[in-house]
């Protein structure tokens, strides 16, 4: 505690010195200096994000569609009430979870793969390295535009790739079949979040100390029985985040879908996120699609007050 | 021999799996780059042609010099760079003036409400955008704030702000108090020991959280794409437009990603030590 270090007595009392210490006393006072300095972050989310968060709870209890504005009306939790019932909703909420899951297993895993390789000793091991943080850095939009030009069905590079190792026999349209939409949009999603946890479980590997396997190996330990008693839990704090982390990203996914399948076919890619954009922007019914993100975000708010407890108790034990 | 054998094998296995990485990473990538270069009819042959006959500049000519579409006489391409050029730059410096300050005050001054604002600042960042996207609006049409550059940096700022004060807490952080309070006891204040003692140590960390919130509002697409019409019109949100209304136009679309990733992906290539840093300082620390 810095403020407890310095003796009040170096205060000098002449009619200078405390002009001086006035101007000084706020760039030394702790309380008054700590708001000063975080005033401005704070207003600035407090305007952007707190205020709307609030008036976004407002607006879902309310009808009001920009298209019949002689219909606004507050309706308290009707909104909510009726999404219960949205089997569109729903269906969308059921596609986003099945989404963010599935993506969430498969960055773990590759993930922890990955990183296992990575953290191995061979030649070249930092440019290999440094290439992870390629997808990871790319702009979302382009990464949907790239997949959308891989996937698609006359020129794309997968049918392509797949009849010259003849896989398939013709070109498919890939996109347009359900199953093969969500696995692909999937795919691409995994291609992007995965670096993030093979960086996060290799900044764990490397801080996991040699002699603990070098004791294992003495034992006579086999690398399968050191990975599941030694890495896996000294990595698993880390890897936890990273996926909570990555299925509420899961959650927040827009552009991938809105460009590559709009959410089809037959809505079976429609993420919460576009049939909230496209009930609130194309519809204009701004009341319902506060309700609809409010009640989305629920869903999301669980693991996340997971994580933030987590998190906060590391940074408050520091 | 069979011991030398024995001990080839893994060495084996661990560059194959080296190189199945390497092509799972790259390939995506490589193949937007290679489409960019090559022209139509490189790519609609069947079976298509990898590597293109004759590389063309073509497709990034016509993104530089054509102008956009019958109704808007601009070069789209190049208003949309300046746009996001602008508008990642002001959030960054912005982010990162305010987001400074801030931490410095949460890591090092005890004052009340410290604990709370890092706990708000935690929270923040995983509040989704989703959930903004539709009061922002409302009081930014009331603002007259909709497809301009100001508005696009003010929201921006609630994705870059807590990003730069929750790293630059942990950097702060990181640093011993030592200095600091040797400094305070000669009579420097609190602004005088982060003026001229921290900040002159911290240049990794500024570094590291200058890109982050440059990485984060040059990628954004959410608010630019419902905010943003002609006049601030981002570079993601013109190639959203690109892919998904234009029918064959794929390699100008493939040159226009290539040249939206560089900035980040060479950002990220050559600082990715501070990256790496400060992605892992929210989780591990």
């Amino acid at each position: 505690m810095p403020g407890h270090l310095v003796p009040r007595s170096t205060r000098v009392s002449t009619l200078t010195m405390q002009i001086r210490s006035r101007s000084r006393s706020l760039a030394d006072n702790p309380q008054l200096l700590g708001l000063l300095l975080t005033l401005p972050a704070l207003i600035a989310i407090l305007a952007v994000v707190l205020i709307p968060i609030f008036s976004s709870f407002l607006l879902s209890l309310q009808q009001k569609d920009l298209s019949r504005p002689q219909y606004d009306a507050f309706i308290g939790f009707k909104n909510y009430l009726t999404l219960l019932r949205d089997s569109r909703y729903l269906n969308s909420l059921w596609v986003t979870f099945r989404f963010s899951l599935t993506s969430v297993i498969l960055e773990v895993i590759l993930g922890v793969s990955i990183a296992l390789v990575l953290n191995q000793r061979f030649v070249g091991r930092g440019f290999v390295r440094g290439l992870m943080i390629l997808p990871w850095a790319m702009p979302s939009i382009v990464n949907a535009a790239m997949w959308k030009w891989i996937y698609n069905a006359d020129y794309g590079a997968l049918n392509a790739l797949l009849t010259q190792l003849h896989l398939i026999d013709s070109y498919r349209v890939w996109l347009a079949d359900p199953t093969w939409a969500t696995i692909l949009i999937i795919l691409a999603n995994v291609w992007k979040e995965t670096p993030f946890t093979v960086i996060l479980v290799l900044a764990a590997l490397q801080a996991i100390p040699e002699d603990l396997y070098e004791a294992a190996r003495v034992d006579g330990a086999s690398a399968w029985r050191s990975f599941w008693h030694i890495t896996l839990p000294l990595i698993s704090p880390v890897l936890m985040v990273a996926a909570m982390l990555q299925f509420i990203w899961g959650f927040q996914t827009f552009e991938l879908v809105y460009v590559t399948t709009g959410g089809g076919p037959f809505s079976t890619t429609e993420l919460t996120t576009l049939r909230i954009y496209a009930t609130t922007f194309r519809s204009l019914r701004f009341g319902y699609g506060a309700a609809m993100a409010y009640l989305t975000s629920l869903v999301i708010l669980i693991p996340a007050v997971f994580y933030v407890r987590s998190a906060y108790r590391r940074v408050v034990e520091m | 021999m069979r011991a030398s054998l024995k001990h080839l094998m893994p060495r084996l296995l661990l560059y194959i799996l080296v190189v199945i990485i390497v092509v799972w990473t790259i390939a995506p990538y490589l193949w937007l780059i290679i489409s960019s270069f090559s022209s139509k009819l490189d790519l609609l042959t069947v079976p298509l042609r990898w590597i293109p006959s004759r590389p063309t500049l073509e497709n990034y000519r016509s993104l530089f010099f054509e102008y956009g579409g019958e109704s808007v006489n601009v070069r789209l391409f190049i208003k949309s760079l300046t746009n996001s050029v602008i508008i990642s730059l002001s959030t960054m410096g912005i982010a990162t003036i305010l987001g400074v300050l801030a931490a410095y005050a949460i890591a090092r001054l005890r004052f009340r409400g410290n604990q709370g604002m890092i706990l708000t600042m935690m929270s923040i960042q995983l509040i989704p955008p989703i959930i903004l996207v539709i009061p922002l609006y409302m009081i930014m049409r009331q603002a007259k704030l909709l497809d301009t550059h100001l508005g696009l940096i003010i929201v921006d700022l609630s994705i870059a702000l807590p990003l730069v004060i929750w790293l630059m807490r942990s950097y702060f952080a990181s640093i011993p108090s030592e200095l600091e309070d040797a400094a305070r006891i000669d009579g420097c204040t609190y602004l005088d020991a982060l003026f001229r003692i921290v900040l002159p140590l911290s240049g990794p960390g500024l570094v590291s959280v200058m890109i982050f919130a440059f990485i984060a509002s040059w990628n954004e697409y959410l608010y630019a794409f419902i905010y943003t019409n002609i006049n601030a019109k981002t570079l993601p949100v013109l190639i959203g437009e690109f892919s998904t209304k234009l029918g064959l136009e794929y390699l100008k679309i493939a040159a226009a990603g290539v040249l939206a990733s560089l900035p980040p992906v060479f950002l990220a290539l050559i600082f990715q030590r501070f990256i790496i840093r400060g992605l892992t300082a929210g989780a591990i620390k």
